[in-house]
């Protein structure tokens, strides 16, 4: 068990870290680093326009794109549970 | 937190699919023949490729006030090595740009460098390194995943500073202005995937411990110290 409990140590360090983010952050909406990067190319080259864009869906809104983020972390966990899953009954079943 | 699309000018986004592109062929290859060689590690192939799903679609909240993801690929890295790990992250990041606007085609080159090949890469050669000097397996998989992550935003940092020099100070001022941004952010979240990779691995040792032994990932008296440790 000891590796679950420094797992759990992490876990703890990393919510230390982002209420200590909300404190330092006030009125941040903790939003993309990807968006973030988007200002600073604004900065560096105030002219530069996405030379391409619109292929694939874009989601209408933060509902639609969180349901999808969500079928894509639950599609991997139902793997990963059925796969660990399936070696511990094989295993027992020897 | 990939590169938008549009978002690299010529020659940039062409330059980083002529250094990915062979890598994730040479991934197909070595991917064909271990699949057909050992049926047994599919399964575990899956996990990876799936864990590579369930990280990159968690956007985390850091310390700087931005989130950003982490990437799930060490693990990848470690059992199959960064050319098998390339080409699931295709996988990933042509979900992510097909249908959730995140990413993107003409960047996809870039970010399958930094995310399915460079970090991975890292993370490999860590592994191995640390492994071979004795280093214990959890904390090899902790420091090595952990790496990688981070190491896949300096490489985003580094790909948008050379495609945006700033106009005083050049490249290196670029790479600091956006270094600021992705790495600083995304050290806390490195630090949970390697938590969460090393917990992961735990179990894999438990329950399936021969195919690490096969994939040479660990040594099988290695297997048996860990398992004695284990209770």
């Amino acid at each position: 068990m000891k590796l679950e409990y420094l797992v759990g140590i992490v876990v703890l360090i990393f919510a230390a870290q982002f209420f200590y983010g909300l404190a330092a952050n006030p009125g941040s909406e903790f939003g993309g680093a990807d968006g973030a990067a988007e200002d600073v190319i604004a900065e560096l080259d105030p002219d530069y326009e996405p030379w391409f864009g619109g292929i694939g869906f874009e989601p209408p809104g933060g509902e639609t794109e969180s349901l999808l983020f969500a079928l894509q972390a639950a599609f991997g966990a139902v793997i990963i549970g059925y796969v660990i899953g399936y070696y511990k009954g094989k295993g027992e079943s020897n | 937190m990939h590169i938008f699309e549009g978002f690299l000018p010529s020659p940039w986004w062409q330059i980083w699919f002529v250094i990915s592109i062979p890598v994730i062929m040479y991934g197909m290859y070595q991917l064909n023949r271990l699949v057909s060689k050992k049926r047994e590690i599919v399964p575990l192939l899956a996990v990876a490729g799936a864990f590579i799903f369930v990280l990159s679609s968690l956007k985390l909240p850091s310390v700087t006030g931005s989130s950003s993801h982490p990437t799930g690929t060490g693990m990848a890295a470690i059992l199959f090595g960064p050319a098998i790990t390339s080409v699931l992250s295709v996988i990933v990041l042509l979900y992510q740009a097909l249908f959730l606007a995140h990413g993107g085609l003409t960047t996809l080159g870039a970010n399958v460098a930094s995310m399915g090949i460079i970090g991975p890469f890292v993370a490999f050669i860590f592994y191995k390194a640390a492994s071979k000097a004795g280093m214990n397996f959890y904390l090899n998989v902790f420091l090595a995943t952990a790496i990688a992550d981070w190491v896949t935003y300096v490489v985003t940092s580094l790909q948008l500073a050379l495609a945006f020099p700033a106009p005083e100070g050049g490249v290196m001022a670029s790479f600091v202005a956006f270094g600021t941004v992705f790495a600083t952010t995304q050290v806390p979240l490195a630090m949970m995937e390697g938590a969460l990779t090393a917990l992961i691995m735990k179990y894999v040792v438990q329950i399936k411990s021969d195919v690490l032994v096969d994939l040479n990932v660990l040594t099988s008296s290695a297997v048996t110290k860990l398992k004695e440790t284990m209770q």
